[in-house]
């Protein structure tokens, strides 16, 4: 059987990505999780895993095309008995694309022998001369793939792909991340009913035992503040199941475990939230390994598509030069958003007496169409049990 | 002849008598008349047992005169009945050409609608039982040519069942068109649909990569073609046309605006078909939507043969429906 590999969403906010390279070719087998291909997205250049098991026998979009969410980018056969994988020089074959301006020799080396469909009048197929008109894309350096070698549709959206990808190279495209990010909070803001609860946490406790647990340790391997933030939030958000999961056609569907999305700014603005998977029963090295990975890959560019769709619900922590609290605005489908603001010493009453205390504000924004303030309080108040009987080893 | 008539599934031919029999019952100005429809049941067996049902002056054995039989019909119409014409093929309907162009189709014009025809003429159509020349041609696309007349191919159990009775409500003369192919196919009647359109073509399958335009017994030729382009990840869309005349290009047009190509299947001729008039229509009103040219599937250009090969060569198949699309995606 042939099963399409179609081209994920990697956020409420994604309409299409651009295929960067592709890892397989066909004949390649693949297994579950087996990363395939770079998508170049408005939250940078992702990395695609297949969750098909099987052998690619065909692939569809070419590098350099623009392929919106939900429409194949390979075919998979997921029988065991295969007929032989195409030639590369499939009827698909990648198109070439426009080139970037070829130097002179290059340009001498063009005028050969042209192949015998490009000796003839150039054929354009009706849509794509309105498409290259609309978008202002010359046509003389693409090559036709349609019928009797037209240009048709499919390469004028693969030539202007390629030409944006050019541009995309050149560096990160904060303008785009821009966009998403308004679109995405638009929607949040005009869609979903927020309600706001927030607590003050005492972390000497906390920072105590991060402290015993850091003792011995090279500073590369130190566990810092934000990791026993994200440990409680996971541990909470798995017993209040309510603000964990989607909002989706009108109902929640609960998480298929706790993956938390954590916010990490990106140098030149922006920010992403991927998914550390499964947050509430890894211990703080993994979790904070998981961070640390996380921190670099999104600035780097090589987060994972799943990454970016599975987080179950997202928490944000402003570290230490941010403010003292922070509403958190929801990211959709999800049902809740918890923000930390930076650890600071003020008076705290203990046991009648005023003494200095480090705390943190957490503050719950939760969505009250899927969950109401009373799960939202329980919530909170794990989060506080959590952090108040923090791990010592 | 006892028939369950709560069952869902049923032959084409059950529907088209349901639906005649259904039709005689509840209006007494409708009655059917033809060559051996009474007697002997009809040449397809569509009548059979309605006259003894039914009585011998609501179906009615005639003369064999396509001629004097549709001259009656008009008449007929004209007067206040609601005459259902049968007529055994369409390659006999030319001999009633004058009765169905000159007179059904122009009186209610010449007489300012002062005269309203409503006549409906039902006949075989198409090829495929070895029936030879003269008994196999599709000629439904010339009388879609005519002003005057709405032009019906029912292809599902459910049209064959549902489209007659809207056909005698129409004021003018309705011809309805049944593939000889089709008769002995079963499909399902869904008993809450109680009514059908005769104004719209139909989606029977949706599909994002080419648009296969079609109707009666090409239909399911077609629909198969669909089935093996999926297997080679080919998503057609198929179009059941349904009415050839007045021509439903509005959902043609869609279909195509999303699909950007098109293969039009008729089992008619190809030189001057009713698959032209589509590919025309759509080169004129979509053609800045097209992203490769407009194919046709048509039979031959030969008398039908009689050979059961050569017959089957001459016509439309899903094999060559599918070649012709995968043409197209693939290039």
């Amino acid at each position: 059987m042939t099963t399409e590999f179609r081209m994920p969403s990697l956020g409420a906010d994604m309409e299409a990505g651009t295929l960067v390279e592709w890892l397989v070719k066909g004949g390649d087998t693949v297994k579950r999780g087996d990363v395939v291909a770079v998508v170049e997205t408005q939250k940078g250049a992702i990395e695609i895993e297949i969750f098909i098991e099987g052998r690619i026998a065909k692939i569809l979009a070419p590098v350099g095309a623009s392929v919106p969410v939900g429409i194949a980018l390979a075919l998979v056969d997921t029988d065991g008995e295969l007929a032989a994988p195409e030639p590369p020089t499939g009827p698909r074959a990648p198109p070439p694309l426009a080139a970037p301006a070829p130097a002179p020799a290059a340009l001498t080396a063009a005028v050969a022998p042209l192949p015998r469909a490009q000796t003839l009048r150039r054929r354009l197929t009706p849509a794509a001369r309105r498409r290259a008109a609309e978008i202002g894309i010359a046509t003389e350096s693409i090559a036709g793939t349609g019928i009797d070698g037209a240009i048709c549709l499919a390469d004028i959206d693969a030539a202007a792909a390629a030409a944006r990808t050019a541009r995309a190279r050149k560096g990160f495209d904060a303008a785009a991340m821009r966009q998403a990010i308004a679109a995405a909070m638009t929607r949040s803001k005009r869609d979903i009913p927020h309600y706001y609860l927030t607590q003050t946490v005492d972390m000497s406790k906390a920072l105590t035992s991060l402290d015993t647990l850091n003792r011995d340790r090279p500073p590369t391997t130190r566990l810092l503040p934000a990791v026993m933030l994200l440990r409680a939030s996971a541990i909470a958000l798995a017993r209040v199941a309510a603000l964990n999961g989607f909002w989706e056609a009108g109902e929640f569907r609960p998480g298929d475990g706790v993956h938390v999305g954590w916010a990490i700014a990106l140098r030149g603005g922006g920010l992403v939230a991927p998914a550390i998977r499964d947050a509430d029963r890894q211990g703080m090295d993994a979790l904070m390994a998981a961070m640390r990975d996380l921190v670099q890959r999104a600035r780097n560019g090589g987060l994972r598509s799943s990454e970016l769709s599975d987080p179950t619900a997202t928490v944000t922590s402003l570290g230490d030069r941010g403010a003292d609290s922070v509403l958190p605005i929801i990211q959709p489908p999800q049902v809740a958003m918890i923000g930390f603001g930076r650890i600071v010493t003020r008076p705290w009453v203990v046991d009648g007496a005023i003494r200095p205390r480090p705390v943190v504000s957490v503050t719950l924004a939760g969505d009250h169409r899927a969950s109401d303030g009373h799960s939202g309080g329980l919530l909170l108040a794990e989060i506080e049990r959590a952090l108040q009987e923090p791990e010592t080893r | 002849m006892t028939t369950d008539v709560t069952s869902s599934r049923m032959t084409y031919r059950e529907a088209c008598r349901q639906a005649i029999r259904a039709a005689i019952q509840a209006d007494p100005r409708v009655f059917l008349m033809g060559e051996d429809v009474a007697r002997y049941g009809g040449c397809y067996a569509v009548t059979k047992g309605l006259a003894a049902e039914l009585g011998e002056d609501r179906i009615r054995d005639t003369p064999l005169s396509e001629v004097a039989i549709t001259g009656a019909g008009v008449g007929a119409a004209i007067v206040g009945m609601r005459p259902i014409v049968e007529i055994m093929t369409v390659n006999f309907s030319l001999l009633a050409l004058d009765q169905i162009v000159n007179s059904a189709a122009t009186i209610p014009h010449m007489s300012g609608g002062q005269l309203a025809v409503p006549l409906v003429i039902r006949m075989a159509t198409g090829a495929g039982r070895q029936l030879a020349a003269q008994h196999s041609h599709s000629l439904e696309g010339w009388y879609a040519h005519v002003p005057g007349l709405r032009i019906l191919t029912p292809a599902t159990v459910e049209d064959a069942r549902h489209m007659l009775q809207p056909a005698l409500d129409d004021p003018n003369p309705v011809l309805i068109f049944e593939h000889v192919m089709l008769y002995n196919r079963e499909g399902d009647l869904d008993p809450a649909v109680t009514a059908v359109d005769i104004a719209m073509a139909k989606i029977r399958r949706h599909g994002r990569d080419v648009t296969l335009a079609t109707y009666g017994g090409s239909l399911f030729k077609t629909l198969d073609a669909a089935e093996l382009l999926a297997a080679e990840g080919i998503d057609a869309e198929v179009i059941d046309l349904r009415v050839l005349r007045p021509l439903d290009m509005a959902t043609v047009l869609a279909s195509v605006g999303r699909t950007r190509r098109l293969v039009v299947i008729d089992e008619g001729w190809r030189s001057g078909s009713l698959s032209a008039e589509i590919a025309a229509r759509v080169a004129e009103e979509a053609f800045f939507e097209l992203d490769a040219p407009i194919r046709r599937v048509c039979s031959r250009e030969v008398p039908i043969p009689y050979a059961a090969h050569l017959e089957a060569a001459a016509l439309p198949q899903a094999g060559s429906i599918a070649a012709a699309a995968r043409a197209l995606v693939r290039s």
